[in-house]
């Protein structure tokens, strides 16, 4: 029996004499999840698409959109990933105290964003664009709302994180989640850049 | 936009006291029922002790294979409510004719043709094929697991909790009465004031959660764990279906969540997505809904037509015809259900050269469909058939599956479809597809697979008189709807006027009564079977000369499934062990890695009932207060690191000897 305990595989192996190690599936697992997430974010452009001129006599984009505001937004964003990017080759080279340090920076830009952000809507709102006045500004709150929604809870999972890396280190489980929501974060990006596109940049023509 | 017109208060929301409906007599005894019969369960597995094992076996369970259990149980359950709800509706159709308003008023009568058609798709059909993929895919592909056990047990959770917010709507406030899609506007705050399509939202979206999760895991589980030399097309059919299935699952229901999302702004913000007025479109959610709801029929049938393949080449004995043309026509339908959505509506308007597209692709799906059929017959052809259960639903099946196909053809020619729109002909056709495909399906693989389950097999006589009165009954039941339809009359009405249509009506009812009979005879058939079980005992674990891997375990498999990881060299690996003179190890084994069980599931999803219990009543404390639990609690779990365990080698080999003693008995 033991003779071909770890033997190659013929014709007559039925069986593994060892144990089976498939290979993790966690990051397959969720970049599927994320492209679901693509989904909720392509319906959300759809509806924009459709609604998004709707104005109901009420403001339009152009009207309402600070460009110099979302410039400096996107600035934020698209740095906390070159962050979150320097974060994980730390990660690479096995330095903790590197990562968290990167990490923490990443953090700080997503929260810079989101308080720009919270900033723009609070100045929206208090000029009347609120998301009930048109189906355009219902479909443009949905849209980056939900955008900023992401970041924010992409914020609690970050700080989760570097918790846990401070507590354990950069175990396999930890670095196994560092690239997971280093997907998540990346993926925001490419959302935003959609969103800077499609709304801002197209919306002020 | 209008404000809801019942006050509301700080503590309690729109709760109060009236939410309960005391002036339904039929709701009160119902609920009466419930109470009794729940407190007789609660009140049996206190005196029997039972809490602690139901905690540890299953509620915590991260088996898959418990996992798809209690999926089925749900599903089973949710069944005798849903068709509960239909015997209502044929009953009141048999009787309100000729100025009578039968018993239900409408009001009553919109919120059950809802609740009928929520629960038959979300709650029975889904949990059931769920619950079939969960239990078999990893026995069938030599895994001992799924990819993610923790994120299976929370899915599942979830989509319990779903069942329970719309059950908790039959006797705390009203479900929608808005049909199963919840159209706006009537969906919308000006049209439906109250809370039904609030538990319609929010039992959806959190059941939504759960099967979008277990659709990543199942699709995780057959691309990463199959077992050593099983290729993509060396997998059993089932498992390709499943993939299919969840491929769907996974590019179709974010959009459901994203509409459902956005209709929920609209009643609880005041936004204008889907409103009449400041510029939304109702034809947006419409367009949005179906974009998830056709791909969703497919997530249903095509886990059935894995069951049929699976039944065919078992009970013909013989490999199944086709198998490559199988797999392809299942991979080119998963394509085309995302290509027709807007057959569901041809009468929107989109003008000639939308429809014709739309109502062309629709077409096309026959084919790979007409192909399938074409390779069931083939297998059957000069195969040694042996008329079990199982293939007996399977023949059923295909004669019935072919008459709806055709009716659906027939409704894809938008002309034809101008006159049928929203006609009862459409709700014959879908009856007939999803009961004679989907439905039928499911009780050809509970009869195939129940041995390998429970390691007993099912009761034969009291089978074949639930499949016998299940077929007839079908046919009564649905065809006087098909005439109904042609003659003209429109879905949803509580009451008539023409007294020559009645006699369809009480020949529908009539039909309904031998599914009842169908229902109870199968009910009958698992009890019976059970007080049989010894000598209805499958030793062998392979009680049909079985082609897949999950043939080769006990039955039932043991927790680990297979003591050493398999290796395939064809397709039917099974069938070719046996061929080849596979022998069953019997020493060496090793200890298996494995996961642990855990509270996080049953936990999460309980705060989630109560988070959509409170969002649904406006008690936005309590909404507040049991979202924030939710993060929190679902943040203290990732710092439990612990999560796997091994069961010694002397537990493995204790069970493969008792195994081996097992078939030594049989023999």
């Amino acid at each position: 029996m033991s003779a071909h305990a770890s033997a190659a595989i013929d014709d007559k192996t039925f069986y593994l004499r060892e144990e089976h190690h498939p290979e993790n599936g966690t990051l397959l697992g969720f970049w599927t999840y994320l492209m679901s997430d693509c989904l909720i974010f392509a319906v959300l452009f759809a509806c924009y698409g459709v609604l998004g001129r709707n104005y109901a006599a009420g403001p339009s984009g152009a009207d309402l959109f600070d460009l110099k505001l979302v410039a400096i937004n996107t600035a934020f964003l698209l740095l906390s990933s070159i962050t979150y990017g320097l974060a994980m080759l730390e990660m690479e080279k096995n330095r903790k105290g590197t990562t968290l340090f990167w990490l923490g920076v990443t953090g700080v830009f997503g929260a810079c964003f989101l308080g720009l952000e919270l900033y723009e809507f609070w100045h929206l709102i208090h000029e009347g664009a609120t998301p009930q006045r048109s189906a355009f500004l219902s479909s443009f709150f949905a849209l980056v709302g939900t955008h900023g929604l992401h970041v924010f809870f992409g914020c609690v999972w970050l700080i989760t994180l570097m918790v846990q890396v401070g507590q354990r280190g950069l175990i396999l489980e930890n670095r196994r989640r560092l690239m997971c929501l280093s997907m998540f974060w990346h993926f925001l990006d490419v959302v935003w850049i959609g969103v800077f596109t499609f709304v801002y940049l197209m919306g002020t023509l | 936009m209008t404000p809801s017109p019942v006050e509301e208060s700080v503590l309690f929301g729109r709760l109060s006291l009236n939410a309960l409906p005391l002036h339904e007599p039929i709701l009160v005894v119902t609920f009466a029922a419930v109470v009794l019969g729940g407190v007789a369960v609660l009140g049996a597995l206190t005196y029997f002790r039972l809490w602690g094992y139901l905690w540890r076996e299953w509620l915590t369970s991260i088996d898959h294979k418990k996992i798809g259990i209690m999926y089925v149980i749900l599903g089973l359950v949710m069944l005798l409510r849903g068709f509960a709800d239909a015997l209502m509706m044929r009953l009141q159709q048999a009787m309100a004719f000729g100025g009578s308003e039968g018993y239900l008023p409408p009001h009553h009568y919109d919120q059950i043709f809802t609740a009928h058609g929520v629960i038959m798709i979300f709650f029975v059909a889904m949990p059931l094929v769920t619950g079939f993929m969960n239990y078999l895919v990893p026995l069938q592909i030599g895994a001992r697991d799924v990819a993610f056990p923790f994120l299976n047990n929370f899915s599942f959770w979830m989509t319990a909790s779903g069942a329970a917010l719309v059950m908790a709507s039959l006797f705390v406030g009203e479900f929608a009465a808005t049909g199963w899609l919840a159209y706006p506007p009537l969906s919308g705050i000006a049209y439906s004031p109250g809370v039904g399509v609030d538990y319609y939202i929010w039992a959806l979206q959190i059941a939504g959660v759960g099967t979008l999760l277990s659709g990543v895991n199942l699709i995780v589980t057959i691309v990463k764990m199959r077992a050593p030399g099983m290729s993509m097309m060396r997998m059993p059919v089932f498992t390709w279906t499943a993939l299919c299935s969840n491929v769907l699952i996974v590019a179709s229901f974010p959009v459901l969540t994203a509409a459902l999302a956005l209709l929920s702004l609209d009643r609880y913000v005041g936004t204008a997505f889907f409103t009449n007025d400041f510029g939304g479109s109702a034809m947006m959610y419409v367009n949005l809904i179906w974009i998830w709801g056709h791909p969703e029929v497919y997530i249903l049938i095509l886990p059935a037509f894995g069951i049929f393949s699976e039944v065919v080449a078992t009970f013909c004995g013989k490999r199944l015809f086709g198998y490559a043309s199988m797999v392809y026509a299942t991979v080119v339908i998963t394509i085309l259900s995302y290509l027709v959505w807007l057959h569901h509506f041809f009468t929107m308007g989109s003008g000639a050269s939308v429809n014709s597209f739309f109502g062309i692709t629709t077409m096309i799906i026959s084919i790979p469909t007409g192909a399938k059929i074409f390779n069931w017959l083939f297998t059957m052809y000069r195969g040694r058939i042996k008329f079990e259960l199982p293939m007996l639903w399977t023949v059923s099946f295909m004669v019935t599956f072919v008459i709806g196909g055709m009716t659906g053809v027939l409704l894809a020619v938008p002309p034809a479809d101008f006159v049928l729109h929203n006609s009862l002909f459409l709700i014959a056709h879908f009856h007939n597809v999803i009961i004679g495909g989907v439905l039928f399906g499911l009780f050809a693989g509970i009869a195939y697979w129940f041995p390998k389950v429970t390691g007993f097999r099912l009761d034969p006589f009291w089978g074949k008189v639930s499949f016998w009165s299940w077929t007839i009954g079908f046919y009564m039941a649905f065809m006087p709807v098909y005439v109904l339809g042609l003659m003209g009359v429109t879905r949803r009405m509580s009451k008539f006027d023409d007294p020559s249509l009645q006699i369809w009506f009480v020949i529908a009812a009539l039909g309904a009564v031998l599914i009842a009979v169908g229902i109870g005879s199968f009910l009958l058939q698992i009890v019976v079977s059970f007080i049989k079980r010894e000598t209805l005992k499958d030793v062998t674990g392979d009680p049909w000369n079985g082609r897949t891997l999950e043939w080769s375990t006990s039955s039932p498999p043991p927790d680990y499934n297979f003591a050493f990881t398999p290796v395939v060299h064809d397709l039917d690996a099974w069938h070719d062990m046996k061929k080849r003179g596979y022998v069953r190890p019997a020493g060496g084994f090793l200890p298996i890695h494995m996961p642990k069980n855990t509270w996080a599931g049953i936990v999460l999803a309980g705060i989630s009932t109560v988070c959509g219990f409170a969002l649904i009543w406006h008690i936005w404390w309590l909404a507040g207060a049991s979202f924030l639990a939710l993060v929190v609690t679902a943040i203290t779990h990732t710092f439990n690191y612990d999560r796997d365990f091994h069961i010694p080698a002397a537990t493995v080999t204790e069970t493969e000897a008792e195994r081996s003693r097992y078939l030594a008995a049989g023999v």
